[in-house]
Formats: C-alpha cells, structure tokens, sequence
C-alpha cells in the first residue's frame, strides 16, 4: 500500500512536471512577443522593455522555468512594478488583472467548486440511481423514461441547455435571480440561487451519461453468475442488488466520475461562459484572449493538478470497492 | 466538456472480449461474426431508422452545391430587402416562406436551409476526419503498448496520462489563434482549409488517448491467448502478430469507439465555436451557427430551433448507431 502510494505520488509529480514544461514551452517559447499583452496601461516602447526585463524574459527559457518553478516552492522577488516579494505558492504576477496569480485564483477557485461539487452530487447520485432503477425494473415503462431522458440528454449540448434554461426560469418565469457567486459563509441562500441553474444544467447532461453507463453496467452484472448464486442460496434480493451487484457494476463507473470531476474542477469553460459565472474555467479563457501569460500558466497547472490527483483518488477508490485489487 | 469519447469507449472496454464461435445458427448454414453482427444490426429497428436518417445526412452534407442549385439560393447571399428596420426577418416564425424553408437569419439575412446544409458538410467532414486520424492513433499506440509491455507500455501510458492531464480547451484557445497567426500574419486571411486543417490537428492530439487505453486493455486480454503463442512458436513478426493476430480480434470495440467520437468531436467542434476559435466567417459551420442563434433565443426563436433541433438530431442518430452496433457486435446480447 504504502509503496504503491510512493510509486503513484511519483509518477503523478513526473505527470506534473511534463505538463508544467510542455506548457511553459507553449506559452512562453512561442515566437510571438509575449509582452504585448501584459503592458500596463499607457504603454510605450520603455515600458515594454521594463517589463521584458521584469518578467525576465531575456533570460534563456530553461532558467526562467527554472524561476518559476522556485517561485512555486520558495516564493521569489519580483520587479517593484509586479507587487515586490511573492510568497511561497508564488506563480507570477498579471499585468492584466494587476494582483498576483496567487491572489486571483484564490478568488476563482471557490466559484468553481461550488459550481462542480454540488453538480457532482447531482449528477452522480441521479444518474447512478436512475441507472440502477431501469436495470432493475427493466422493460418497464420506468425503463423506457430513463432511456430516453438518457439519450436525450447525451446529445444536448450545454451552452444550448443553458441558454433555454436561462431563458425561461430567469428572463420569463423569474424563478432564479441572474445567475452569478456569492460566498456560501456569507449567504448560503444566495449563494444556492445563483448556482442553481448551473448545477441543474450540468448534472442533466452527466446524470444522462450516467444513467447509461450505469443501466449497462448493471444488466451486465445481474447476468452473471455470483449473482444467481447468492440469490439461491436466498440471499434477499435487496442485499443482492444492493451489496454483491452493485459493488461490481460500479467500479467503472468510479473511473470515469474520477476523471470527469477532476476535469470539471480544473475549470468548466462552457458552462461558466454560458452562465456568466466566473470561475476558473472563465479566467483561463480570459488570460488566453488578454494573452496574459501567467495566469494561463497557473490555471493550466491547476487543472492538471485536479486530474491527476483524480486519478491517485480513484486508484485507491477501486482497493476499497474491489477486494481483488491490490495495490502494488 | 466531454470531448473524448471516454464513455463509449469505457463501456466498450467492460464487455469482455467477444468470443467469435458461435454454433450455427440452423446447423446448416456457417456465418462469420460480422455476418451475424449484420443480421443482427438489420433486424434493429432503431439502429436501422437511424442508421437511415445519419445516411440522408451525410447525402445532403455532400449534395450541397447541387442542392443550392436546385434550391436556387446560395450558402452567402444576403436577402436584406426581407429584414425589417432592425435586422429581424419580416413575416412570421423567422421569415419562413417558400423560397426560405426555414427562414432567414437575422442581421444578415441569409438563408438558414442552404447554410445548414453547407454548415453540416463542414462539421462532419471534421468530425469524421478526426475521428479517423484519432482512431488510427490511438489504435497503433494502443496496440503496441499493450502488447509489447514493458519500458514501452510505461512510456506510452505515461504519455497518455499527460495528454489526459492537459486542459483541451485552454490548449485550443491558446493554439488555434497562434497557429493562424504564425502562417498567415494578422492581416491575411486565414484560408477555410487550413482552419479545418488545425482544428483537426488539435482534435488528434488530445482525443487519441481514450481509444489507445480502451485498446490497450484490449490487447492485455488478448496477449495472452493461445492464438498469439501458436503464432509466436511459428515465428511471427511484430508487424503481422500486431496487425493480422490482434487487430482482428479488436475491430468490434474499435468500431464502437469510433460510431461515438464521430458525434462527439461534432459537439467538441460546436463547442470550439461557441469560444471564439472554430471555423470562421463566412465559411457556413454548424457549430458556429448554433452559438450565433442562441442571443436570438427570445427575439427570434425559429432561428435558434433549427439548426439546435438539427444537432441533437444527429447527435442522437450517432449515439444510437452507437449502442446498436455494440449490442449487434456482442454475441452476448440478448437483445
């Protein structure tokens, strides 16, 4: 157990690293002057240079890696213009946004989670159960509901949900306030109202791929034989269903949750687009357009570090669900 | 969102490996396991009405320029003689007639049929090129890291994993303007083939992985198997053990895998779009005309209904065909 968790944790950091370099040779390697986009207001050619010089960009690109790879694990000093000192999880200052990385996404990341966590909840909780339902009842009319609300939602698409969302319970019903983030410690009410067509329209379209996932899974495993076993050995149905084929149908499942929330967390574009929320996902869209340099680096490495993290979670979620998994 | 086909390709990878002996059905006539899967797939009726349906696209998608002849409008003409003061299309639901089967679109006035018709040629050439190049990745890699193992199997799963670690979107909203920018300089305008060009580019690098794991823990089943050692003892090549032994054994989940990313770099194209940096004006997109219609949901809902309606309709089609053909590949299905 224990070595696997090294071996894992290490792999992820080489994961990271991977990711971390690609992304800096992306963004900062490419030929195009990355500073154009990060003048200050009232720029001009003097401007430019000190803040070339700030970022140092005319450092050779190993070193500057190399910096900001420092200024993540020991916080590093910056040009006066970017703020002085950065503390430790330092990842650079914007231009754009005037404020340190650091400080931007710790304003962003609360949206985010609060807009992916519930919606998770959700979408899980419906979709497995609704899969679940249809494979146990199947042929029935219940069957046939959850297929086609399935169907019919794998083949939406968000920003399309969204916008008739949107439209009728905010601009014709005036069920839901103007979509928008409030902090839960200070209002949950607030904060639940203005997330709540978001949560609504993303765990529709998951729950829809769940039910799926799970209905398939599920018939998959009561045709097999331990459960017909248990069921004459008169094991009661509920315990069957519920303990012995449950447990096998949902392992898959758990890997493709793993991913999907781990993804999600690292910033949902669309659905922060649509709704005008802004969260990670949005951000990162800004600092591409803005071309700030920084900030797409520090939401890029975020991300990746929710998916990888995702997966460790998941690898060790399959030793708890599966006894025959042993982590080596 | 959900770009790669992880699901179809997840879900292909729980059915165990399908066990091409069957006993004759008639005890007379000896059919392959395609020929079943086809008997199987032909007594569907749903995979049969979407199948049909998917078919009657891909006819309109390529009939487009005659199409536009017969229809007598072109994909850029502007009829803003049939647009009130304020860009909105006269007459009722979208300024439907008979010279414009769904109406005109608002601002410009262009005919919505003929740009459907040449927008869905656009999003499924890309979709189904993508599809191709990311299937023939994924396959190779898949295959090979599945069935050599080792310091190979390590260095392809890794990769696998950073690629999956990689945000798409960000990455494309970064790349596709800059790949632009780099060949064509800011003035110059992009050409439509080379737009196409990078958003397949983009699409294969980051949707390859799902198809190289799904195939992977194919081929780790299958290695094993007495077929691969009687070909090996008899002195096989990697090349023909690679792709005369396994890959016939895999084309069932292949094929599936592919029926779904078909529609799903569909949406991804859509989604593109919907940011800013998919196929750009005035070349007709499908994806591009969804997002373009949805700030007219209130004022003009007829142009927001079409095409959206269209989508999901061929979204749907796709997903059937899909689940059709996994259940009419798997000889276990009871259906």
């Amino acid at each position: 157990m224990t070595r696997f968790l090294v071996r894992r944790l290490l792999t992820a950091v080489l994961t990271l690293f991977a990711v971390s370099v690609l992304s800096f040779l992306m963004f900062f390697g490419l030929p195009r002057d990355p500073v154009s986009g990060m003048c200050p207001k009232n720029c001009n050619a003097e401007r430019l240079e000190r803040v070339r010089e700030e970022l140092g960009l005319r450092d050779p690109l190993p070193e500057q890696y190399a910096n900001y790879m420092k200024g993540i694990v020991t916080g590093r000093d910056l040009g006066s213009s970017q703020g002085g000192r950065c503390d430790a999880p330092c990842l650079g200052y914007s231009y754009v946004n005037s404020e340190a990385v650091t400080d931007t996404l710790t304003r962003v990341l609360p949206v985010t989670l609060s807009i992916v966590i519930p919606a998770a909840v959700l979408w899980l909780v419906l979709g497995v159960g609704l899969g679940m339902v249809s494979a146990l009842r199947r042929g029935t009319l219940l069957d046939r509901l959850a297929i086609g609300f399935s169907l019919a939602g794998a083949s939406m698409q968000l920003y399309f949900v969204g916008a008739v969302l949107l439209l009728i319970f905010t601009y014709n019903l005036r069920i839901t306030p103007t979509p928008g983030y409030t902090s839960i410690f200070d209002n949950p009410v607030k904060w639940a109202s203005g997330l709540v067509l978001a949560w609504v329209c993303l765990a529709f379209l998951f729950s829809a791929i769940y039910a799926r996932l799970s209905r398939a899974q599920m018939l998959e495993t009561l045709s097999e034989d331990f459960v017909r076993t248990a069921r004459a050995k008169g094991v009661p149905k509920r315990k069957v269903y519920g303990r012995h084929a449950l447990r096998a149908a949902i392992t898959p499942i758990v890997t493709i949750a793993g991913l999907d929330v781990g993804s999600a967390l690292g910033g949902t574009v669309i659905t922060e687009t649509t709704f005008g929320i802004q969260g990670l996902g949005r951000t990162a869209v800004d600092a591409v357009r803005s071309g700030d340099l920084p900030t797409i680096m520090a939401t890029v490495l975020i991300s990746a570090v929710f998916i990888v993290v995702a997966n460790i979670v998941v690898d060790l979620l399959y030793a708890a669900i599966d006894p025959r998994v042993r982590l080596r | 969102m959900s770009l790669s086909p992880v699901e179809g390709a997840a879900r292909a990878e729980m059915e165990p490996a399908a066990d091409p002996v069957k006993p004759d059905e008639q005890g007379i006539v000896g059919r392959s396991p395609g020929q079943l899967a086809w008997a199987r797939l032909r007594r569907d009726r749903t995979a049969m009405v979407s199948g049909v349906v998917l078919v009657l696209f891909v006819v309109l998608a390529l009939a487009a320029p005659l199409i536009s002849k017969l229809y007598g409008v072109g994909p850029n003409e502007q009829f803003q003689q049939l647009l009130d003061g304020n860009g909105m299309p006269l007459g009722y639901v979208g300024g439907i007639t008979g010279d414009h089967w769904f109406g005109l679109e608002p601002r410009l006035g262009r005919d919505i049929f003929i740009r459907m018709i040449y927008g869905m040629r656009t999003s499924l050439f890309i979709a189904f090129a993508a599809a191709l190049v990311t299937t023939a990745i994924g396959v190779a890699a898949g295959i090979l890291a599945g069935f050599l193992g080792g310091i190979v199997d390590t260095v392809i799963s890794w990769i696998t994993d950073v690629a999956l670690a990689l945000p798409f979107l960000i990455f494309a909203l970064a790349v596709v303007p800059t790949v632009g920018l780099r060949f064509y300089g800011p003035r110059e305008e992009v050409p439509p083939a080379f737009q196409v060009t990078v958003l397949i580019g983009i699409f294969a690098a980051f949707g390859w992985t799902s198809t190289a794991r799904l195939v992977r823990g194919q081929v780790i089943s299958l290695r094993e198997r007495e077929f691969v050692e009687a070909a090996r003892a008899s002195g096989a090549g990697l090349g023909h053990m690679l792709f005369r032994q396994l890959l016939p054994n895999l084309w069932a989940p292949i094929l599936v895998a592919f029926s779904l990313a078909v529609p799903s770099y569909i949406t991804g194209e859509a989604a593109l779009s919907f940011l800013g940096i998919g196929i750009l004006e005035p070349t007709a997109d499908f994806g591009r005309m969804i997002f373009q219609s949805i700030p007219y949901l209130q004022t003009d809902p007829a142009y927001v209904f079409f095409p959206g309606v269209t989508i999901f309709i061929l979204v749907l089609a796709f997903n059937l065909l899909g689940d059709a053909l996994r259940d009419a590949l798997d000889p276990k299905s009871s259906r």
